[in-house]
């Protein structure tokens, strides 16, 4: 079963200029995995070293922050559409500040 | 203040192309979106200021037209920080794309530091949006300066600029 995922401007040119690509899978996980391992060059900007997604990077399934739903594990159908959505930070320090972008858990 | 100044701070500094963005890009502007920012970050300080760059680009040219001015959601550390929120990004792209425009990029302002971007900022950005930072220093516009991020995420690579009323070019000194 796949699904569609929006691809933000910035990373189209890892995806062979695509601005959505069909993507298997049965939870936001799934499909985000599946996606990087066809556009390897994604990897790095959707996820830290550690290998969680980065701070910065938004999934929405349909109209909703997969963060308000099960998180990576949030199901998807034929039907739903995967968004990657950017929220911009920035600051003038490197100074930590000891607070996530936005609150995850 | 004297806008002659503006190109006098800038020194064109000719490099070779690099290699470590996949597509290098040249960004125009005009004074008049200049002096935006600018009044932008002289409004907002001692905060940041931040705000989208609305153009067009074509074969690594970014023409910038417009700047729309966001709301800083760092609402507690807004003095060396600044988020631009997804609902924000997603009506801000909504508009502009409404407009026959896109997003190129984003703005925002280092009071009392450097127009030079923090491991802070390298860590949060997007590849291919241009980061315009301008220096904010006792509440007076000094340097702006525009950035690219490097493929591998490693640097920011400092990117041409271009003041479109006279054919100005600058370039920041180089990356972090
Ligand atoms: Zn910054």
């Amino acid at each position: 079963m796949s699904v569609k995922v929006i691809i933000p401007a910035p990373l189209r040119q890892y995806t062979e200029k695509n601005d959505s690509v069909l993507v298997d899978g049965q939870t936001v996980d799934e499909v985000l995995h599946n996606l990087t391992e066809r556009y390897g060059d994604l990897r790095k900007h959707l996820y830290s070293d550690e290998g969680k997604l980065r701070s910065f990077v938004n999934i929405y399934r349909n109209d909703e922050d997969i963060r308000y739903l099960d998180k990576g594990s949030t199901a998807v159908k034929e039907s739903d559409v995967l968004s990657i959505v950017p929220s911009i930070a920035g600051g003038a320090t490197a100074m930590a500040d000891g607070l996530s972008l936005l609150t995850k858990d | 203040m004297a806008r002659a100044g503006v190109a006098r701070s800038y020194p064109l500094i000719v490099r070779a192309a690099s290699q470590q963005a996949k597509h290098i890009m040249a960004f125009e502007l005009r004074r008049k979106e200049w002096e935006r920012i600018e009044k932008e970050g002289i409004a907002a300080y001692p905060e940041e200021c931040c705000g989208v760059l609305l153009g067009k680009e074509q074969e690594g040219r970014k023409v910038l037209s417009d700047i729309v001015p966001l709301n800083n959601a760092r609402k507690d550390s807004p003095r060396n920080r600044f988020l631009i929120l997804p609902e924000d990004f997603v009506r801000s792209e909504r508009e502009a794309r409404a407009r026959g425009l896109d997003i190129l990029g984003f703005y925002h302002s280092h009071p009392d530091h450097p127009a030079r971007p923090s491991d802070y900022d390298r860590e949060h950005a997007w590849p291919w949006y241009t980061y315009l930072i301008l220096a904010v220093e006792k509440g007076q516009p000094r340097d702006m300066t525009g950035w690219l991020l490097s493929d591998d995420r490693a640097s920011f690579l400092p990117e041409e600029m271009t003041l479109s009323d006279d054919g100005t070019k600058f370039e920041a000194r180089s990356g972090t």
